[in-house]
């Protein structure tokens, strides 16, 4: 089931996906309104992460195309924000905790200027949110799992975006630090700003999220918690894939074949 | 031996001031580019565009039938960006893995160079000679001409890095965010890499193709070990690398015979090894210290935890102990209960009187007081949450009752919820 809707935030239309002509995403298309906390869940290897990297302009589709406030990214960048998944750096990299804030200030400032003070009132103010100003010339290296996460989102704060793209914000973070970042979401949203969370527990899913993007490689179900929340959307999003949509696409990644015929046109 | 070496630092000679000036800009700038590769992890495709620079010097002497400095830096850097690219297409287009495809780049290349090197020494042109100072580089052949090209792609290089800084760590660190803010990363790393190239292209008529690698990675290695800050770190790599090539240059000067490059690599290698070993905090023997610290702290701790059970038993605090009554309580060489007595002495923890009668003084008996307080809290919390038996509990809180901090004490005081008994319904003592 997919319920599209008028005026979307984010609109994706036909977006697939191929890694070394494996598909990982296919043939996603739907619209998500604005001001909701919208979950993207499935399987491991369901295409979840690979969903906000393409709608990020990370990856490059095979097909479709995705529009963020009715416009393509380069055109509104400033605000979106991203949110990779803590796993995704080298942790060691010499640097510190206000230094990765500051970075999510780069978009509102001259390409050669250096931080201005408001950058670093900002910065702070962004700690101060996810309760890490104590730490702001701590090494990152020195940092515990949740307190990276809250790093990481402290920098996506910084870019002061209306719509907001997380990877896993909640993997490997104790209770009350979940906690602490769930009313920080929660409060954004009720700024009226999206959020897209990709997740990973179906049980606290349920009692975040206002909308959900289902995913299993192919968009199993979109629309309002109450509407796909249920039974058979879960079983088929969990259950096991398409026997058909399996065959074929190990096909594809054996013969090293492409899922389009000629990508570019149809991007044009 | 002396005077000469007084000579060489005197710079009197006009050649020796060329040749230290050259190597030093190229131990520079090659440190500081390394920086970036270093923490990019791509200190191994560093090696591979070393390695692929000879092929570019033989064809450029070739084609051109020249030495000119420009001709020979040139074809190195030609064919040291074709290695990359060859890199990047084999990693992309084929399901061999990155780590191979820089091992096939590297050898192949090389290979293709030594064939190049041979054919054109075997020619009979008597102007190829000192072609081969490019395998192990010769920084006594660095000519004047040399040294103004070498500071003009000097100052490119710097003049790159610091106009770029925070962008390069941004796309260094994090790129896939540093592309969603809208940064131009791929243009970036098209910059990032042929600073390398250039890097490489330019060090090796000193250091030669072979190790140019260890010019460019060793020094920033050696610099991570004393700072975490990313600006420092650069600077550090630089002064590694410069005083590098200043002390291979010296070689040189004084054993005409002496292969620079191998010399370079070794001094900057020293550098490496001393800041391994020697580093504040991140070196071998800081860690130990604080390891022999911590043995001593266990130590001091547990004769403080071995007077507080003995005034539990008697519920005197302040009675004074003989040296037997606390290895009885808690046995431990002679030798080391000394030595902890007279530190703890010093640090007026406990008070000695009449010879070998020894009592705590009330700080001494807090701590004691805290650390039994730390075990026995440690032990129910492995019982409660943990769910194990009360008899296996003791080892653990051993060790733990020396390392929990009193912020982790307060959050297992919270979740206990201020417990008055331990699992061996012992009497969990607060101060207050």
């Amino acid at each position: 089931m997919i319920i599209q809707v008028d005026n979307p935030v984010v609109e994706v239309h036909n977006l697939s996906v191929t890694y070394h002509n494996k598909p990982v995403l296919w043939e996603a298309d739907f619209s998500v309104p604005a001001g909701n906390l919208v979950g993207i869940l499935g399987p491991n290897g369901a295409g979840k992460t690979t969903l906000i990297k393409a709608m990020m302009n990370l990856v490059d589709p095979s097909s479709g195309y995705v529009k963020l406030f009715d416009r393509p990214l380069d055109e509104v960048r400033p605000r979106v924000a991203y949110v990779p998944q803590k796993e995704s750096v080298d942790w060691d990299f010499p640097t510190n905790v206000l230094d990765v804030v500051l970075m999510g200030r780069f978009g509102k400032r001259g390409f050669f200027r250096s931080w201005s003070k408001k950058d670093k009132e900002v910065a702070l103010a962004c700690l101060e949110k996810v309760g890490m100003q104590d730490y702001q010339k701590r090494q990152i290296s020195q940092l515990s799992g949740g307190q990276q996460q809250r790093v990481f989102l402290a920098r996506s704060l910084a870019q002061e975006a209306d719509l907001y793209f997380m990877d896993e914000p909640f993997a490997g973070i104790d209770a009350a630090t979940e906690d602490s970042i769930l009313n920080l979401l929660l409060e954004m949203r009720s700024q009226g700003k999206t959020l897209l969370i990709v997740h990973h527990d179906l049980q606290s899913a349920y009692e975040y999220f206002d909308w959900f993007v289902f995913l299993n490689t192919r968009l199993v179900a979109s629309g309002p918690k109450a509407e796909v929340f249920n039974k058979e959307i879960l079983q088929e999003t969990y259950g096991s894939k398409l026997t058909l949509l399996h065959t074929i696409s190990n096909l594809l990644t054996k013969e090293g074949l492409p899922m389009r015929d000629e990508p570019d046109l149809e991007q044009a | 031996m002396w005077e000469q070496v007084f000579e060489f630092l005197s710079f009197s000679d006009l050649n020796v001031r060329y040749v230290t000036l050259g190597v030093f800009l190229i131990g520079v700038s090659t440190a500081i580019v390394g920086c970036f590769t270093f923490l990019k992890k791509k200190a191994l495709v560093g090696d591979a565009i070393a390695h692929a620079a000879l092929p570019g010097v033989c064809l450029g002497f070739m084609l051109f039938e020249s030495k000119n400095p420009l001709i020979l830096l040139g074809g190195a850097f030609v064919t040291g960006w074709i290695s990359l690219i060859v890199i990047d297409l084999i990693t992309a287009r084929t399901k061999i893995k990155a780590d191979t495809s820089i091992g096939l780049v590297l050898s192949i290349f090389f290979g293709f160079g030594i064939m190049l090197l041979t054919t054109i020494q075997h020619s009979g042109n008597a102007a190829q000679s000192g072609l081969d100072k490019f395998l192990f580089g010769k920084a006594a052949s660095i000519l004047p001409e040399d040294v103004y090209l070498l500071a003009v792609i000097s100052t490119i290089l710097l003049g790159t890095i610091i106009l770029f800084f925070k962008q390069f760590a941004m796309v260094a660190f994090d790129p896939g965010y540093a592309k969603s803010i809208g940064l131009p990363v791929g243009l970036l790393e098209v910059i990032l890499s042929t600073l390398t190239v250039l890097a490489v292209a330019t060090g090796i008529q000193a250091v030669g193709v072979v190790l140019m690698a260890a010019l460019l990675i060793t020094p920033a290695v050696a610099a991570r070990y004393w700072t975490d800050r990313l600006g420092l770190m650069v600077l550090l790599a630089a002064i590694f690398g410069g005083i590098s090539g200043i002390m291979g240059a010296m070689v040189s000067f004084l054993a005409p015979a002496m292969p620079t490059g191998p010399w370079i690599v070794v001094i900057v290698s020293l550098f490496a090894f001393a800041s391994i070993l020697f580093a504040p905090n991140k070196g071998y023997f800081a860690r130990r210290l604080k390891l022999v610290r911590h043995k001593n702290k266990v130590l001091h701790e547990n004769i403080l935890k071995a007077f507080y059970h003995l005034a539990e038993a008697d519920a005197s605090f302040y009675q004074a102990r003989t040296k037997q009554e606390i290895m009885r309580r808690r046995p431990m060489q002679e030798k080391l209960l000394k030595k902890g007595l007279q530190a703890l002495l010093r640090k007026d923890l406990i008070q000695n009187e009449r010879g070998d009668y020894w009592r705590l003084t009330s700080q001494g008996k807090e701590i004691g007081q805290r650390i039994v307080r730390i075990h026995r809290l440690w032990e129910l919390y492995l019982q409660r949450f943990l769910k194990m038996a009360p008899d296996h509990v003791h080892p653990d809180a051993d060790a733990m009752e020396h390392i929990i901090t009193p912020e982790m004490e307060a959050l297992l005081v919270d979740e206990l919820g201020r417990p008055q008994r331990d699992p061996h319904d012992k009497d969990i003592p607060y101060t207050q």
